[in-house]
């Protein structure tokens, strides 16, 4: 939960109104020019791309600060890596590499079990796959797509997961995107968490059916809206709903929580909802064997009707599944978009997925699956006690290897970010729309691949840092020294 | 009559306040003089005051209870999550045992490929194999972020410039996979109240895309430039606001679901008239048309930047996954925050990107791939026109050439069997893979269904002729069986 101290809102709302106001000037400023300027004849007549306010933020706001974002880096994305060094000639608009690289601290990318570098066992598998059965193979998985390894990938995938069945496709983003207009259609009712992600978002749009939001993480208030929903039947004819759906995370990746599922499926049982859970940054990175937040909450996967997640953070590798019985995945072969039109996923990948599980279900002859999850755990915990007894304000809850620390005001998003940079360590920053507007954050990832030396480096960094910006918005007090009479009274 | 009734009214008003003034004459309350005719003012006052705040008269409303809602809840029974499973769904497609070249492995079995969208035969080709393998070994498999938090890795940026430099545009952005790369790209552009102007036969992708942008869609007939004429016509007569609404056509260079190509130069000319921005998805043109390969606009002679936005999969003549989107700096640059496939989705895994580029350095050494595979479609479509029962429906230029039933048998279904059991009996007998084209329940496209060969730079004649040769046969078996 966010503690949002009064003095501080107040502030980062005028830093804002100022941005707005010198914005709005410097746009005046460019109509007065444009305006001595003759427009070009290839765009008479026709409307521009974008109408005045709606890429206000991009220009004005975004691009002062667009260096924090996007940086290119040059190698695997493992615990330290090299970031390329860009400049800029004109004030941030555009920006140009360099052949300069810094070697950095990667506390930023999806890197929870440290596959994304070369690995001993994964690798050589990868490559003999590749020479194998080459990059991709050029066809939808009904046509000619299917190949040996996707099989084995999804069998691999039920097993790992706990249901009857899954089916695999070539990007997480898509996998929700084609899967719930499948679902669900016109007449039914989709209830997501109001922080779901804009892929779910884009899939419950595109399916026709209703949606509904639920406050973030709060059982009670899907039960009020589930009553009064089913009551109340479909907007206007009042017909009963043809079926409901609750759609939730795992983990939350702006905020880092653990979503309360065993509350939320009880709700749903007791309505009969179906649910949908989506595991893109839980699966592999949570639960004891790592088969994420099912196994860590202890709910039977058999009351879940439907488990997606995908395999870029925790596997290393790219694409999306979905488990499910046997009969809702044949219907989806039938007549899924994704798995009609889409090309299939490219072999490589497929066989680091395999690879990677293996090495979590310990199926590679070795221990190293239970030590990475171990060291996960032990690195996330650590991190984020040490974080709040400096006295940021982290949020998340233990075990989550996702923890977003409070930036509030605009201005100190990018002197967090450059300044971190300086020091060689590299951060994400979040701003408005991915958050709300007045809650900027750093998000930091974990990864089983820090040593706890890097974790210290990083430690210092940050603290040094938040000193500088002034983020330690809850300062821990010094510990209160024994007034001297009660040591006599001992005596 | 009036004067009667104003006589009485008046008489009846002068007793009235002189009634009134009598008593409270010479009444001062509040050093105001108090006249009957103010206590029958504040007497109005106190009627109305009083008649406002009654309520007015409606049936009350009654919440329901929250026993009712109890036992609405209790009775409402939900359909299951997917209909009852038939014994069409349960088909299971081939599985392939080796790389999916000209050549590839089924059921221990070697076939004669057809299936995939391998135009410039690169599957498996050595430079691709070879700059994937050092890719892998630097950078891992995946990117493990989305392009705005250290997702962007430089083989990515390279790939970019490398794809605009080819084509001749300022900039592209690339995207993690084919089908993505439409449906974002639209929303991104087109919002609610813009128009669109679109062909019936786009495939899935656009029509997601067209759907989730929530602007107006008109649709045209398949590949009619007169009927994309009469639309234009029509929505822009009397239409002034063009200078606030975005108008847009959104066409494909070589239709999926068809295999017909759209004339670009009698679009850019209608669209110049009506002042119309186009979305070309040149998914299946782009390294197959053009004497380099450049696509579409090469081929009919338009110049690049008269299309103000392209799109495309890789996963077709390059042999890669992934799809990447060009056009003028502006086009690309808004891209770069507002299209949710590219902002909210991890990155293409690298070994992708520099086989992409490797592919393409491929293509421009070696133009002759281009000839080849146009010399192996016309050879096949010479071979296929006297298939019995089926007739070619694709264009000449499009490397998927597209084979419809003469005759439909009566209902979707049963044509759908019939084709199925063709290609089943082409790779059991014969050992060549060719596919049917599968409609998803989704998919709004009315366009007839048939058979689909992929054509390969890589076919040898005798590929070609075996597939021929074998599809003649089957066909023939298939259509004399009664069904």
């Amino acid at each position: 939960m966010v503690r949002l101290p009064y003095l501080t809102a107040l502030t980062t709302l005028f830093s804002y109104g100022l941005l707005f106001a010198f914005g709005q000037l410097r746009d005046l400023f460019r109509r007065i020019v444009d305006w001595h300027n003759a427009k070009s004849k290839d765009l008479q007549g026709y409307a521009p791309i974008c109408l005045g306010l709606e890429d206000f933020y991009t220009r004005r706001l975004y691009l002062r600060i667009q260096d924090c974002f996007g940086r290119p880096i040059a190698s695997a994305p493992d615990a330290w890596f090299d970031v390329v060094e860009r400049y800029s000639n004109d004030n941030n608009k555009t920006l140009h590499r360099t052949e300069n690289i810094s070697k950095c601290l990667n506390l930023g990318s999806y890197n929870y079990l440290g596959f994304a570098a070369s690995d001993e066992y994964c690798t050589p598998r990868v490559v003999e796959s590749l020479k194998r059965y080459s990059s991709s193979t050029c066809s939808v998985r009904v046509d000619g797509g299917t190949t040996k390894l996707h099989i084995e990938l999804e069998e691999l995938v039920a097993r790992f997961v706990g249901k009857p069945a899954s089916l695999v496709f070539g990007m997480g983003y898509v996998t929700n995107s084609a899967i719930i207009p499948v679902i669900m259609g016109k007449g039914g009712l989709i209830i997501s968490d109001s922080l779901n992600h804009n892929s779910i978002v884009n899939g419950a749009r595109g399916s026709g059916a209703t949606v509904r939001v639920f406050q973030h993480n709060s059982p009670s208030h899907l039960e009020e809206v589930l009553r009064e929903q089913i009551a109340n039947g479909q907007p206007r004819t009042h017909r009963p709903w043809k079926k409901i759906i609750v759609i939730v995370e795992g983990i939350y990746s702006m905020e880092g929580e653990l979503c309360k599922l065993p509350e939320i499926i009880a709700v749903c049982k007791k309505y009969k909802a179906y649910t949908y859970l989506d595991e893109a940054h839980s699966i592999g990175a949570v639960g004891k064997s790592g088969r994420g937040v099912c196994e860590l909450l202890g709910v039977d996967t058999a009351d879940v009707d439907i488990m997606m997640g995908t395999f870029t953070k925790s596997f290393g590798s790219c694409g999306g599944y979905i488990a499910a019985s046997k009969e809702i995945i044949q219907y989806l072969k039938f007549t899924c978009p994704a798995h009609l039109y889409a090309t299939s996923m490219s072999a490589p990948a497929v066989q680091q997925a395999i690879s990677s599980m293996k090495v979590i279900l310990g199926e590679d002859g070795s221990n190293r699956g239970a030590q990475k999850l171990t060291r996960i755990r032990e690195n996330s915990n650590f991190f984020r006690s040490e974080l709040q007894k400096m006295g940021f304000e982290v949020l998340g809850d233990n075990d989550s290897p996702v923890m977003p620390i409070m930036l509030y005001n605009p201005a100190k998003i990018p002197a967090f970010s450059r300044e971190c940079l300086r020091q060689n360590v590299a951060v994400v920053t979040v701003a408005f729309p991915a958050t709300p507007l007045l809650l900027a954050r750093a998000r930091i990832c974990i990864s089983a691949s820090h040593t706890r030396e890097d974790l210290i480096k990083g430690l210092e960094v940050i603290s040094k840092v938040g000193d500088l910006v002034g983020i330690k918005y809850f300062p821990v007090e010094p510990e209160k020294k024994q007034p001297d009479r009660y040591t006599k009274k001992l005596e | 009559m009036a004067s009667a009734v104003m006589n009485a009214t008046t008489v009846a008003l002068d007793w009235l306040s002189s009634s009134f003034d009598a008593p409270l004459a010479r009444a001062v309350i509040f050093g105001v003089h108090v006249d009957g005719h103010l206590v029958v003012e504040v007497l109005l006052i106190v009627v109305i005051l009083f008649l406002l705040s009654r309520k007015s008269y409606k049936h009350p409303k009654k919440p329901l209870t929250e026993k009712e809602i109890d036992e609405l809840c209790e009775d409402w029974v939900p359909e299951p999550l997917h209909p009852p499973i038939t014994e069409e769904m349960l088909s299971e497609p081939p599985t392939l045992e080796s790389a999916a070249g000209t050549h590839t492995m089924i059921d221990g079995k070697e076939v004669v490929n057809f299936a995939c969208a391998n135009y410039l035969g690169l599957i498996g080709h050595e430079k691709l194999i070879n700059s994937c393998a050092s890719s892998l070994e630097k950078y891992g498999v995946g990117s493990c972020g989305p392009r705005g938090f250290y997702g962007t890795i430089d083989v990515h940026l390279d790939c970019e410039e490398r794809i605009s430099k080819f084509l001749g545009t300022s900039d592209s952005v690339l995207y993690s996979y084919g089908i993505s790369t439409i449906f974002s790209v639209i929303p991104a552009f087109c919002k609610k109240g813009d128009i669109i102007v679109a062909d019936e036969g786009v495939h899935w992708g656009v029509q997601n895309g067209l759907y989730l942008s929530r602007s107006t869609v008109v649709y045209f007939k398949h590949n009619d430039m007169a009927s994309l004429e009469s639309t234009l016509e029509r929505i822009t007569k009397g239409n002034k606001r063009a200078e606030r609404l975005r108008r847009y056509i959104v066409v494909e260079a070589v239709y999926q679901n068809s295999g017909q190509v759209a004339p670009l130069d009698v679009i850019v000319k209608l669209k110049e008239r009506y002042h119309f921005r186009v979305i070309l998805d040149e998914s299946n043109s782009f390294g197959v048309l053009g004497s380099s390969g450049r696509g579409l606009s090469e081929h009919c002679g338009v110049p690049i930047n008269k299309i103000d936005i392209i799109t495309s999969g890789l996963g077709g003549a390059l042999a890669t996954d992934g799809g990447f989107c060009t056009g003028s700096v502006r086009v690309v640059d808004h891209q770069r925050l507002s299209s949710s496939g590219y902002v909210f989705s991890a990155s293409l895994p690298p070994y992708l990107a520099s086989a992409a580029i490797s592919a393409i350095d491929h293509l421009e050494e070696n133009p002759s791939l281009l000839g080849q595979l146009r010399e192996n479609i016309s050879l096949l479509r010479r071979e296929l026109e006297d298939v019995p029962g089926l007739t070619v429906s694709s264009s000449p230029l499009s490397p998927m050439v597209f084979l419809t039933l003469k005759r439909s048998t009566g209902s979707p279904k049963a044509d759908q069997q019939l084709l199925e059991d063709i290609t089943n009996r082409a790779l059991k007998e014969d050992g060549v893979f060719i596919v049917t084209s599968k409609r998803s329940t989704l998919d709004r496209c009315r366009l007839p269904i048939g058979i689909r060969l992929f054509v390969s730079a890589g076919h040898t004649h005798g590929d070609i002729l075996k597939a021929s040769a074998s599809l003649k046969r089957v066909a023939a078996a298939a259509l004399s069986e009664p069904i």
